[in-house]
């Protein structure tokens, strides 16, 4: 059962990674975008990750991908016009590149050329579910990293802020220049 | 359970429409969101070996990430906001600033 909802999963999430890629409607693309989080985060419910599964749709297909639409909708975004020579060259050469890409990735993976670390004998204890473990981890071994992340989103908030709100009309010359 | 090398391919295909919507696409919102499904190959990558391995290091690192990509998502858009409010125009090509 497990393999083939992944399968499942996985085929969605393709296609729709694909979708976002294609589309020429920035709307549309972000909505195939939302689509293809939450299959992610079912291929993370079946890897047993269903912290990080509800996480990527809380903070990804919710607060992400609505701070995306946002940004559409206020730019009153149209269709993207994609033609002429130089941009049919430009596609041509970013697919070749993708092509090579999985070419090398998939030699890569079938030739099991990643190393990984030891495997832990004791799997870590799954009572009170993988949220509590993962508190667990994060308010003891990475608690401080966990503290910085809360400067980074500070520092990100205030960023945008300013940068949104630009500089004082009546500055003149004084100003921050770009 | 599922073979690591099936989650391994599955983020490397998705890596790869992740750069390829990079290569070929000039809209900036679209680009962002190419790197977005980059972002979050790597985080499959992560999970799929944390589940291997029987450690929640991975899954850690991805809660990382995900704070990263919203703080990028945050500021990135804020400038691309204020591109267009510049330059009237989203597409890459078409916005060279630092051109003298």
């Amino acid at each position: 059962m497990v393999p083939y909802l992944f399968l499942g999963f996985a085929g969605l999430l393709i296609a729709t990674a694909l979708m976002v890629v294609l589309h020429k409607n920035p709307v549309t693309s972000a909505l195939f975008l939302v689509l293809s989080f939450t299959s992610l985060a079912g291929i993370y419910l079946l890897l047993q990750a269903e912290f990080i599964g509800m996480v990527q749709i809380i903070v990804y297909a919710g607060a992400i991908m609505v701070l995306f639409l946002f940004v559409i909708m206020y730019l009153n975004l149209q269709h993207d016009v994609e033609k002429g020579a130089q941009i049919a060259v430009r596609r041509g050469i970013g697919w070749m590149v993708g092509a090579l890409m999985l070419l090398f990735a998939g030699l890569i993976v079938r030739n099991g050329g990643f190393s990984p670390g030891p495997v832990q004998a004791v799997p870590p204890s799954l009572e009170g579910g993988n949220a509590q473990a993962i508190g667990r981890v994060l308010y003891s071994r990475f608690l401080f990293p966990f503290e910085i992340t809360s400067i980074l989103l500070l520092v990100a908030m205030v960023g945008a802020i300013v940068m949104i709100k630009g500089r004082p009309a009546a500055d003149g010359a004084e100003g921050e220049k770009e | 359970m599922i073979p690591v090398e099936w989650s391994l391919a599955l983020s490397a295909v998705l890596f790869t429409i992740g750069v390829v919507g990079v290569l070929v696409r000039r809209n900036a919102l679209v680009i962002f969101m190419s790197i977005e499904l980059m972002l979050n190959a790597a985080n499959l990558a992560f999970v799929a070996f944390a589940r291997q391995q029987n450690s929640l290091d991975g899954q850690i690192f991805v809660f990382f990430v995900m704070t990263v990509a919203a703080a990028e998502v945050a500021v990135g858009l804020a400038i691309i906001v204020n591109v267009f409010r510049l330059r009237e125009t989203v597409f890459v090509d078409e916005i060279n600033l630092l051109k003298g």
